[in-house]
């Protein structure tokens, strides 16, 4: 056999198929303000919130190995933005959170030139550091309400829409379209040369370096966009909350534990990982709401029996099993049909 | 004519090891040079300070008309050095092709369909075309090494660095892969391979250098250096007494 007796392929009928049903659901989704309750919608809405911010983190840990403690700090901060701009900016809510991006991005610089110097635990540390710095820092800013933080006033939320069912509709909608685009950036940058080199760097920095790929700007950019889509994720959070304070705004539980539950049960270093375990963490929460304190014991149980038995995740036991992916990234050598070629 | 590559005084010692001493050579473009030596005698090292995986103490490190000295390994790799690791660094959780991709893409700088279709081309050379969407992971020795091979052709290298790539080759497959370097070679790529089985290298090598202790002991003509009362007695020692 020769080389031209072979074809590559990226895409098989199998994950067609999964993309029109993937368009199918979403259309659905879309249309959730026409079948589902408002108690539901809120629950959808923190829902995608929590992907997102899963399928973030899982680019930076699961890929670029930067496994970080502290973003919390980019949720935090992207929060406290949204509140400085509309109140002391005067800009639209929307418009806010696009800002809180950018600033995010902005102050995410300095941070990576100070902690890309640390490596491994350390780095994780100093991401945690970082997060108590932003969290300490706005703490101190007495006009957005120092220690015991602030409500976005009455004005700027009517701005969003005049009636209460509109401005539920348009956080949902903003929630689901936060979690569509991140994860069709993350498979869509996973699909690029870049990504090539990002999944080459989570396999083995050693070869990654002596094949042409700069480490240190990959990471380096992964955490830049990272930063600035965790804190357009964390204005979101803000704007459905109305009322923001240090200590829930830079919650390492809310924002950083729980996302990393996801992402571990899920499948670290997959794309379909973080969905997998965000529907699992919403389920079990759900399920367990009315134990109190006992459902974050489970939670911890779950995670160490699967790290036991699954060290890849759910999704890494389903790949293993059936060699299926979602979102296709791998390449595929196939003999090629000679009579169907034109 | 200036060297292609020139090693001038690099020196590397890590507290009392000492890898490269004093190392100086230069090697001309569209030469293969065979690099032989007892174990520990910083063969590999010499890869890692050319390649820029270590930076040495001391010396200076040109390459195609530049100094590259102070240069990452993955700017180094752009300006056209590959390498092969003696002891396999696949991307376990790709595949084969993929491997192959990353090299061509990252390194070779080519794109879409021409980088596919170059890594097809170069691992039917490799003879891992039936192994194209094998896990790296799940690769045998054999495989990994040919991996390695596969990854540094697909760098499209000026400058090829092999090591140790036919340890462990029966001989059938030595002498196929003895073809694959000899082709290569004839393409006019710079070729240095350290290399233990010794017959191997000497059917590709235009000139062949001693090193041990980090220092270079002879440099020469294959033949004549393999012959050398010094050769004989600090590479050759345990075969001339078995």
């Amino acid at each position: 056999m020769t080389p031209s007796d072979f074809q590559v392929t990226r895409s098989s009928p199998f994950t067609k198929a999964i993309a029109v049903i993937g368009l199918l659901i979403l259309i659905v989704l879309i249309a959730a303000p026409y079948w589902a309750g408002r108690a539901d919608m809120r629950l959808m809405g923190e829902l995608f919130l929590y992907l997102a911010l899963a399928s973030l983190w899982n680019l930076m840990a699961g890929y670029a190995g930067l496994v970080s403690v502290g973003q919390q700090a980019y949720v935090g901060f992207g929060g406290y933005m949204l509140f400085a701009l509309t109140i002391f900016g005067g800009l639209p809510p929307v418009v806010a959170i696009v800002g809180a991006g950018v600033l995010g991005a902005l102050i995410a610089v300095p941070v990576a030139l100070l902690i890309f110097r640390l490596r491994g635990a350390y780095f994780a540390i100093g991401t945690w550091v970082i997060a108590e710095v932003f969290r300490l820092s706005f703490a101190q800013v007495s006009a957005l309400g120092g220690g015991s933080g602030s409500s976005l006033p009455v004005g700027i939320v009517r701005s969003l829409a005049s009636s209460r069912a509109g401005r539920e509709h348009l956080s949902y909608w903003l929630a689901l379209a936060s979690a569509v685009i991140v994860i069709a950036a993350v498979y869509l940058f996973l699909r690029s040369r870049n990504g090539l080199a990002l999944t080459a760097i989570r396999d083995n920095e050693l070869a990654a370096g002596s094949l042409g790929i700069d480490i240190w700007r990959t990471k380096f950019i992964v955490y830049l966009v990272t930063a600035a889509l965790t804190s357009m994720i964390g204005a979101l959070i803000f704007l459905q909350k109305l009322r923001i304070s240090p200590d829930a705004a830079f919650s390492v539980n809310d924002w950083t534990a729980f996302v990393i539950f996801i992402v571990v049960i899920g499948g670290i270093g997959t794309i379909e990982g973080p969905i997998i375990g965000t529907l699992i963490f919403f389920a079990l929460r759900e399920a367990l709401a009315d134990l109190g304190t006992i459902y974050l014991m489970v939670l911890g149980a779950v995670a160490i029996v699967i790290m036991l038995k699954a060290p890849n995740g759910l999704w890494g036991l389903i790949r293993a099993r059936f060699d299926l992916e979602l979102f296709p990234l791998s390449y595929r050598v196939k003999p090629s049909k000679s009579d169907m070629k034109g | 004519m200036a060297a292609f590559l020139e090693l001038d005084k690099v020196s590397k010692a890590f507290g009392a090891v000492t890898v490269a001493d004093n190392l100086s050579f230069a090697v001309q473009q569209g030469e293969a040079l065979g690099v032989i030596g007892p174990n520990g005698a910083g063969k590999t090292s010499m890869f890692n300070l050319i390649t820029g995986t270590l930076s040495p103490n001391a010396g200076q490190i040109t390459f195609d008309g530049a100094d590259v000295t102070h240069n990452s390994a993955a700017k180094r790799c752009r300006a056209g050095m590959a390498r092969s690791f003696q002891v396999p660094q696949p991307f376990s959780g790709m595949t084969v092709f993929e491997n192959a991709m990353i090299a061509a893409t990252q390194a070779g700088g080519m794109h879409g369909t021409e980088a596919e279709q170059f890594c097809l081309d170069v691992l039917n050379q490799t003879e891992l075309l039936d192994r194209a969407n094998t896990l790296a992971g799940g690769l045998t020795l054999l495989g990994r090494k040919r991996l390695e091979l596969t990854r540094a052709l697909c760098a499209k290298p000026k400058l090829l660095m092999l090591d140790e790539i036919a340890g462990g080759l029966t001989e059938a497959e030595c002498r196929s892969l003895v073809q694959t370097i000899k082709d290569i070679h004839a393409r006019g790529v710079t070729i240095i391979w350290i290399e233990h089985v010794v017959h191997a290298l000497m059917a590709v090598v235009d000139k062949l250098m001693v090193i041990d202790f980090g220092r270079k002991i002879a440099e020469g003509e294959p033949r004549t250096i393999m012959d050398s009362p010094e050769v004989q007695e600090i590479y050759l020692g345990i075969a001339a007494d078995a």
